[in-house]
């Protein structure tokens, strides 16, 4: 089996995130970039299951920039065999990257996407999803649980009412929620292996995909800002301020 | 032209969220119509013809639809497509499951999770987990959005007589299988609708002492939520986790018990009317969200907490 898994590289889960003067978006310059959280997630999910002999490769692809490249390297340090980079500029919405997606299954033909369920930048949830539209696969998104059975697999989402459990058969795919495994970090002595695997280096116009946005930003803004609030020195004055300031209780 | 509203629902009734997301419709286009997929909806699709707002119920029934597998709802939808302009469903784990499947069959450059309709194409939506808001334009000639329900008002519920259109089931998407569901039961508010929410933390060290916030919930009322923390923790299950991957609340309380208040939790709760934060550690980025922090030891503040509220005369429901 065959398990591609997509990772996107985004700013950093830690950093706070400052909105750009001229409203053109937020500053990316000298932040620290990472992998999508739920990405590590979905990497983490498919090098298990390659370790429990149940997949034979694994592949890592990203789109973006030319520095998307760490982030496929980074996969490879932790256990993915080879990389895929396509090379694309600017924002490329959801729905171009799982064109660009479907470009890569159609050449590489894996049993298995996985992906995380969403991205912290653009919080769209989207690319599984349109992943599996454009491919008419099954899916299982904000996966908790992945077992494979007899060329199915067993996922269990987590729903806004709890937990679902649904089957799937392959080819398939599953977008990755945080709870699913927990991510390791590269050893030393494979971040210095995974310098030697190979990374394909793709441009997304080679792919025959219009990648222009569909989506105009007119503009981005700092939220509102709440007013700032005060300490209170005992749980009776915390009470005393609900009922008679607040009037919330 | 009109506006598709995907109606969610169990069976037998409408969830919510589906009258916020009716509003929401409406304000892009006051010819709403309301589609209902499942098995054996007849009550639900009913409800759904009693909002003032929707002008007619599109219904559809068959066995495969019982449990909301977007591989069987998405071509139902992309089917009937043509004539509207809008297709609208909630930003939760069922929109979300579904509509991007429907817009890329539709070649549709999907916006998620709006909280404004500025105009029928230009929508406001927040990224980076709430820390920046994008106006953002859609240029597709046909748009498919998914809306933020706390953002929006529940429209009426009663009424209204739409009519109820049924409509011809699809075929049935062999590759995917309903197992189960586990519904956690709960005789408490629902966590996104409730007045009051008070959510515990890592700070809070084990399941056992969430009984604590049960007994405060108890007495206010409350739906209980909790941090990505204490979910991953174990001290609770995942359906009550507020934050940027889990439920965003806009309560007019907000209790924050020994949550420390990262980035990701914070986009769940910041809209929140009041928010009161509980914690020892005086410099938890919590108390820069919060209208009243108190800095103590939780276990120590909240039998306290608890006493000052039976001292109370009356207690808002």
């Amino acid at each position: 089996m065959k398990i591609l898994v997509a990772v996107k590289r985004v700013i950093d889960y830690n950093v706070q995130v400052r909105v750009k003067e001229d409203n053109t978006g937020v500053v990316t310059d000298n932040v620290k970039m990472s992998t999508n959280p739920p990405d590590d997630n979905a990497i983490e999910e498919a090098v298990k299951i390659k370790e429990a002999g149940k997949a034979n490769e694994v592949i890592a692809v990203s789109i973006g920039e030319e520095k998307a490249q760490e982030t496929v390297r980074k996969a490879l340090a932790v256990g993915a065999d080879r990389g895929i980079l396509v090379k694309a500029e600017g924002i490329i919405e959801p729905l171009a990257v799982s064109k660009l997606l479907q470009k890569i299954v159609e050449k590489e033909k894996p049993d298995l996407v996985f992906m995380g369920k969403q991205a912290i930048d653009d919080d769209c949830n989207q690319t599984g999803q349109m992943l599996s539209a454009l491919l008419n696969w099954p899916q299982a998104t904000f996966a908790s649980k992945i077992e494979i059975k007899d060329g199915k697999l067993e996922v269990t989402r987590e729903i806004d009412e709890g937990l679902e459990t649904i089957e799937i058969a392959t080819p398939a795919i599953v977008t990755c929620d945080l709870r699913l495994n927990e991510p390791r970090y590269a050893s030393l002595p494979n971040i210095m292996k995974a310098k030697k695997k190979p990374i394909e280096q793709l441009n997304a116009s080679d792919l025959g995909v219009d990648t222009s946005p569909r989506i105009e930003q007119v503009k981005v803004e700092e939220p509102p800002k709440r007013k700032a609030g005060i300490k209170v020195s005992s749980v009776a004055e915390l009470v005393q301020k609900l009922k008679n300031e607040a009037k919330v209780i | 032209m009109a506006v598709l509203l995907i109606a969610e629902h169990n069976n037998k009734e409408l969830r919510p969220f589906t009258l916020n997301a009716v509003t929401a419709a409406s304000q892009i286009d006051s010819d709403v119509h309301a589609i209902i997929i499942g098995q054996n909806s007849g009550d639900a699709a009913k409800a759904l013809s009693e909002l003032p707002l929707v002008k007619k119920v599109i219904h559809v029934e068959a066995a495969y639809y019982e449990n909301f597998v977007a591989e069987n709802f998405a071509p139902v939808i992309v089917k009937l497509a043509d004539n509207y302009s809008h297709i609208i469903c909630s930003a939760n784990t069922f929109g979300k499951n579904l509509m991007p499947r429907i817009a890329a069959a539709l070649d549709t450059s999907q916006i998620s999770d709006i909280i404004k309709v500025i105009s029928p194409d230009t929508f406001l939506r927040p990224i980076y987990a709430g820390n920046a808001f994008a106006t953002v334009k859609s240029k597709d000639a046909k748009k498919c959005v998914t809306i933020r329900p706390t953002s929006f008002d529940p429209c009426e519920s009663s009424g209204g007589s739409a009519p109820i259109e049924k409509a011809e089931p699809g075929e049935e998407f062999a590759n995917t299988k309903f197992i189960k569901r586990e519904e956690i039961k709960s005789d408490r508010p629902e966590l996104g609708t409730a007045r009051v929410v008070i959510s515990g933390g890592r700070g809070m060290q084990s399941g056992d002492n969430f009984k604590l916030i049960t007994s405060i919930a108890d007495k206010l009322n409350a739906a209980i939520g909790a941090s990505r923390a204490a979910v991953d923790a174990g001290y609770i299950s995942n359906d009550h986790q507020v934050g940027q991957t889990g439920k965003v609340v806009v309560p007019d309380l907000y209790i924050a018990v020994g949550i420390s208040g990262a980035i990701q939790h914070l986009a769940g709760m910041k809209e929140s009317k009041i928010i009161v934060a509980i914690n020892k550690d005086g410099e938890a980025p919590i108390f820069s969200v919060a209208d009243y922090g108190l800095e103590a030891d939780l276990f120590e503040a909240l039998p306290q907490f608890l006493e000052e509220l039976n001292k109370l005369n009356t207690i808002q429901k």
